[in-house]
């Protein structure tokens, strides 16, 4: 029922292998094990873990998109270690709940926050975009458990999670689907019709999830093409709409965790492009520069690494 | 359409038999879904949403979000046909066919409906000509233009058990009955409905009973035509084009739609491995104002037409 298994690609094709590292996603587990009000503060020492290997893959790579890849890692690491039912040595279990990441330009921080939830070995990251690599600049599906769907091209991931979402409906099953969007490809007129289906037919099972960092690659969103007022927008296409701070993760796993409503739900996460390293931070250039081996030092020694 | 046309004795509506196939594969498998962009008249799907309302999903006049919702609903493990005219569901939703369907690997099932010429009248804008040559360009889907009900049946049933997207043109000119009664479909095999040494006229859909009128026309001047149904444009016959090729030594392609669709796919395949002259037929150019046989007819697909082409190469 799954489709096609994760490295069978259909044609001769050399792609490195790779395996579940773990059985189960033990970080989950101890945040899950964990006083509630221990939660954000184990979320935040996973956070920091998911920017050092950001800023050490791309560093190494001399590629990727750091930018998007720090302000979206509190999102994705809430989502993977406090909320997501998922399992890492069984990828496609069919009641998994669904994480798209539609911002699939921030590979970097989905295969790092992947392979801390053991669903494949940490060490593969260091083969990113190297030839022949399973770890593209953009997530492929079929080389890499966990990715739901090729995504790179900008308005992709919210009609596919509509998708996702009548699926789980028309099935009877309490899966979730979440699409991590970014704010600049709102502009992409897809996430709209999208929306109005969504809303049209009520997917409580749905939530949206936008990275609103305010950057798009060229320059501010509000400059490009406004997108405020955002949380309207949403609210006017029939979806719940609830803005947070993207760098909270206790505001995040609240949000994230409430019980499917009536409708489906748009949290805006207000956050800082390059968060964490301060040469970075709200820079339009990051979107895709490479730190120097000297900032990369910097960066980390700014993370506690 | 003209009133001469759909009086015709003995001519089908691919639609009703694609509608019935989907709506007897539906009964036999619960995954097998309808999605459609407030197409449900125009791609024959009452029959379904009656029977099966609740897996009928209809997003209304969006094809990105359809193609993309497909997708999602393949991720959940249901089959989706997609069913919307072929220009809108092709050009709209080009880049969700390429990215969230074949470089995803999510097997749904796409039914381009009045393809061709086929909305006559209504003009270029719902004209789909280029849809054959933007799809085969598409590595992982398949490419499958069947000829009449028989064959659409059999393809439909074949794209339901595919590995992968499959496109299937599903055509609104009535045509007659022109494959094998119950012969199955098979993706990559094409089938000779005529045989001949001196000249090959390959074609597909609602122009192969032309073609085979044509070998008709041709075999009063002692030419005998072989005629190939390329049905399955991707993947493509390339033992069956080979062997045309050294057999026959010319070959004709035709198909409504530009001529880098069919032709070009055969074309691609004969100039490296056997070259030969060949004549592409098709659609020329943005058509002018008529119905579908009137342009066909037209742009020289027509019995006369196509023994014409057939008879520079061979004559």
């Amino acid at each position: 029922m799954q489709g096609a298994e994760v490295q069978s690609t259909g044609r001769d094709e050399p792609v490195l292998p790779l395996r579940a590292a773990a059985e189960r996603n033990e970080r989950a587990a101890e945040v899950a094990a964990a006083d509630p009000a221990r939660r954000p503060e184990l979320l935040a020492r996973l956070a920091a873990d998911v920017r050092a290997s950001v800023v050490r893959t791309i560093g190494a790579a001399r590629f990727g998109h750091v930018g998007g890849d720090l302000s979206v890692t509190d999102i994705l690491t809430t989502l993977f270690f406090g909320v997501l039912r998922v399992r890492p040595a069984e990828p496609t279990w069919p009641d998994r709940d669904r994480l798209v990441l539609s911002k699939g330009h921030c590979a970097v921080s989905l295969y790092s926050v992947l392979a801390l939830a053991g669903f494949f070995p940490r060490e593969a990251l260091e083969t990113f975009v190297r030839p022949l690599s399973p770890l593209n600049g953009h997530p492929n599906r079929r080389k890499v458990p966990g990715v739901e769907a090729n995504t790179g091209a900008l308005g992709h991931g919210l009609p596919f999670g509509v998708g996702c979402a009548v699926a789980a409906r028309l099935a009877g099953s309490q899966r979730r689907v979440f699409v991590v969007l970014g704010d600049g490809e709102l502009q992409e007129g897809s996430n709209w019709e999208a929306a109005m289906t969504a809303g049209h037919r009520r997917l409580g099972n749905l939530t949206a999830v936008v990275d609103r960092n305010g950057l798009q690659q060229g320059a501010r969103t509000e400059a490009t093409n406004r997108l405020e007022p955002l949380a309207d927008k949403w609210r006017a296409f029939g979806w719940e709409a609830v803005e947070v701070d993207g760098h909270d993760h206790q505001a995040l796993l609240e949000v994230f965790t409430r019980p499917p409503g009536e409708r489906p739900r748009c949290v805006v996460a207000r956050t800082v492009k390059g968060r964490g390293v301060s040469f970075m931070e709200d820079r339009v250039e990051y979107h895709h520069k490479v730190p120097t081996p000297e900032q990369v030092r910097q960066a980390l020694a700014e993370l506690g690494r | 359409m003209s009133a001469e046309v759909q009086a015709r004795p003995g001519t089908f509506d691919c639609r009703v038999a694609f509608a019935e196939e989907l709506c007897a594969l539906a009964r036999a498998d619960p995954r097998i879904l309808a999605v459609c962009n407030d197409s449900v008249g125009s791609s024959n799907l009452g029959g379904f949403a009656t029977e099966f309302p609740d897996r009928l999903v209809n997003v209304g006049i969006a094809e990105q979000d359809m193609v993309g919702v497909a997708a999602g609903l393949a991720n959940g493990g249901y089959v989706p046909f997609v069913c919307a005219a072929a220009p809108f569901l092709t050009a709209r939703g080009l880049e969700q066919i390429k990215n969230d369907l074949a470089y995803s690997h999510y097997h749904a099932v796409l039914c381009g409906m009045s393809p061709g010429m086929g909305y006559g009248e209504l003009g270029p804008t719902h004209h789909s000509i280029e849809d054959l040559t933007w799809l085969r360009a598409i590595d992982e889907l398949a490419v499958v233009v069947p000829a009449d009900p028989d064959e659409t049946r059999a393809a439909v049933r074949w794209a339901a058990a595919a590995d992968g997207p499959v496109f299937l043109r599903i055509s609104r000119l009535k045509v007659p009955a022109v494959t094998p009664a119950g012969a199955p479909f098979v993706g990559g095999k094409a089938t000779e409905l005529r045989a001949g040494r001196d000249v090959t006229i390959a074609a597909h859909g609602v122009v192969l009973h032309r073609a085979l009128e044509a070998a008709e026309l041709l075999a009063t001047r002692g030419i005998q035509a072989r005629v190939l149904n390329l049905s399955s444009v991707k993947p493509l016959d390339v033992d069956a084009i080979l062997r045309a090729a050294e057999e026959t030594g010319r070959i004709v392609t035709v198909e409504e739609s530009v001529v880098s669709g069919l032709g070009g796919a055969v074309a691609e395949v004969v100039c490296q491995r056997r070259p030969v002259p060949m004549r592409l037929l098709g659609v020329p150019h943005f058509a002018p104002t008529g119905d579908e046989r009137f342009l066909l007819d037209h742009f020289g697909l027509d019995p006369k037409g196509i023994a014409a082409a057939a008879l520079e190469l061979a004559g």
